[in-house]
């Protein structure tokens, strides 16, 4: 009665299949990345002095250290997070706890769509256009952090909306049978209980502002400057563009320096991300209903 | 469908409907339906389901404003003023309890669930706020059982708790009407009881629109109880005559007597 049958068995090897089918994808998406951070530590681990992350670039680029690069990287992250953070989280919070289903709706949600989906050098065309020329803000800060905020906008706000969908509705009901207002419920029940995922969010866009290039190259950031950034209407140096430099533009860099600066800004990138991932556990900890 | 004496002139009405029609998406969910709630009493309606009983407790409320597809028709008026023409649906809504099936324990502590329609109203001074959270969680027979740790969340207690702490958060903004929704439905038979008992003492103050599916708990509470089945109002009646004497709709009496439904 309960011997195996040949079905029985045929399942159980296609079962055992499948499973070693989907974990060989998933070691698969491991070894890029161990590759890589072991190629960067193995040939740019050496660089990493304090010389290094805080002195200035010597001898043509070819020598010294990348503090104004790493500098300006935060500048910029900081500036297009000042700018992103607010707008985003306000559309998102419209997205889902204001808006009807109309025409507009429609219209901010395929905008969304649509700029996730455009690639970045567009957006850096779009940059230079609207803020250095239009706007008159010249190649500065204000106008690459510009350009880096309404890239990852779209990330925001998805994260955001997420988060926000994952608050019951029956809390916003019981909360509006009370007689509060859309913006008392959103105060009292909704964004207490979405933050944490808000915060998981923005983290993992800090990281993918401070690595992009594109944007960047033409709308603020300068290959070489021997001054730090005074104010948002200065140029900067940045890490990935100061990577593109010394590893194609300048000759008889010495092999490490360029790994030595992609170690340093994918270190920041994953510190960023482990970050984001400790805080997540920490509130998950704690998780209310 | 709705027998004329069961609009009565003679008794002060705090809820007033008259040619009611709710749908959802052109789908009728109930249609032309006319009676009074009194001051001072409790309303059963009883029903079984799809019979329109809930929407009607959502129409009172104004929650058709969250729901795009419902449509409210004809007249609901409440205190002698229609409801769509209350300029402050908040201060509506905060005369209007409402407990629907389902427990919700808001995710704060036990004492913010109890505060929070209280501060909405205005109300800031702790001692004041503290008499309201004791009299309220007494109210629903849940005071003795977390007295204390009134710090602890609301969304962590036992279902049947977060019944009774749902009821509590209803009750905390002194309503004028009190909808109960198949309040028991989470609560075990003795603080059932325990609740029936306050709902009694509370006619006294205010009315009380109570949506049971269980016949024998109208019986129990309700003075006058109304029957509605498919979207429509079939009958309003005492609610002793409605169980015990003569029914005016033979369907009345089946779904009592628990033939169908």
């Amino acid at each position: 009665m309960f011997e195996a049958t040949d079905l029985n068995i045929r399942q159980k090897k296609i079962e055992w299949l499948v499973r070693v089918l989907f974990l060989v994808m998933a070691i698969f998406l491991i070894a890029p990345v161990l590759t890589i951070l072991a190629v960067l530590i193995h040939r740019g681990g050496p660089m990493i002095s304090m010389e290094f992350l805080f002195g200035d670039p010597l001898n043509g680029m070819t020598a010294g250290g990348i503090f104004p690069a790493l500098a300006g990287t935060i500048w910029l992250v900081a500036v297009a997070l000042l700018v992103s953070i607010p707008v985003g989280i306000s559309c998102a919070i419209y997205l889902s706890e204001y808006a009807p289903e109309n025409w507009l709706t429609r219209m901010i949600n395929l905008a969304i769509i649509n700029l996730a989906g455009v690639p970045s050098i567009v957006h850096a065309l779009f940059g230079v256009g609207a803020f250095v020329y239009f706007f008159r803000f010249g190649t500065s800060i204000l106008a690459a952090s510009l350009t880096l905020a309404i890239m990852s906008l779209p990330v925001v706000i998805v994260a955001t909306l997420e988060s926000l969908q994952a608050v019951p509705q029956a809390f916003r009901e019981a909360c509006w049978n009370m007689g509060a207002t859309r913006w008392q419920t959103i105060r009292l029940v909704v964004l207490p209980n979405s933050t944490s995922g808000i915060l998981t969010g923005t983290i993992l866009e800090i990281s993918r502002t401070a690595g992009e290039t594109a944007p960047i190259m033409f709308t603020g950031a300068a290959m070489f400057l021997p001054f730090l950034p005074q104010s948002v209407f200065d140029q900067t140096m940045a890490l990935s563009l100061h990577l593109y430099t010394v590893s194609t533009q300048i000759p008889d860099v010495p092999e490490a320096l360029p790994y030595g600066v992609a170690l340093v800004l994918i270190g920041l990138i994953i510190g960023m991300n482990a970050l984001s991932i400790g805080f997540r556990m920490y509130l998950r900890g704690k998780k209310k209903w | 469908m709705v027998e004329t004496e069961a609009v009565d002139a003679q008794k002060p009405a705090k809820i007033k409907v008259r040619n009611l029609t709710i749908s959802y998406s052109e789908k009728p969910a109930l249609r032309n339906t006319s009676f009074d709630v009194y001051e001072n009493e409790i309303f059963g309606i009883i029903g079984p389901a799809n019979s329109g009983k809930t929407s009607f407790l959502k129409a009172l409320n104004r929650m058709d404003m969250f729901t795009e597809s419902m449509k409210v028709e004809g007249e609901i008026q409440f205190n002698g003023r229609e409801i769509r023409e209350w300029r402050n649906v908040y201060a509506l809504r905060r005369r209007i309890g409402v407990v629907f099936p389902l427990p919700v324990g808001l995710p704060m502590s036990i004492y913010d669930n109890v505060t929070i329609a209280p501060k909405l109203a205005g109300i800031r001074k702790k001692a004041q706020l503290d008499e309201i959270v004791e009299r309220c969680l007494r109210r629903a027979a849940l005071w003795d059982e977390v007295k204390d740790r009134l710090d602890s969340l609301g969304s962590l207690l036992s279902g049947g708790q977060q019944q009774r702490l749902t009821i509590a958060r209803a009750l905390s903004q002194d309503p004028e009407l009190l909808l109960l929704d198949e309040f028991s439905i989470a609560v075990d038979p003795v603080t059932t009881m325990q609740i029936e008992e306050m709902l009694k003492e509370l006619r006294k103050e205010i009315s009380i629109v109570l949506v049971t599916n269980l016949v024998q708990q109208a019986r129990r509470l309700a003075n006058r109880t109304a029957f509605f089945l498919g979207g429509e109002c079939v009958e309003i009646n005492d609610t002793e005559e409605m169980f015990t004497g003569e029914v005016k709709d033979t369907r009345t009496r089946e779904y009592v007597e628990g033939r169908f439904g």
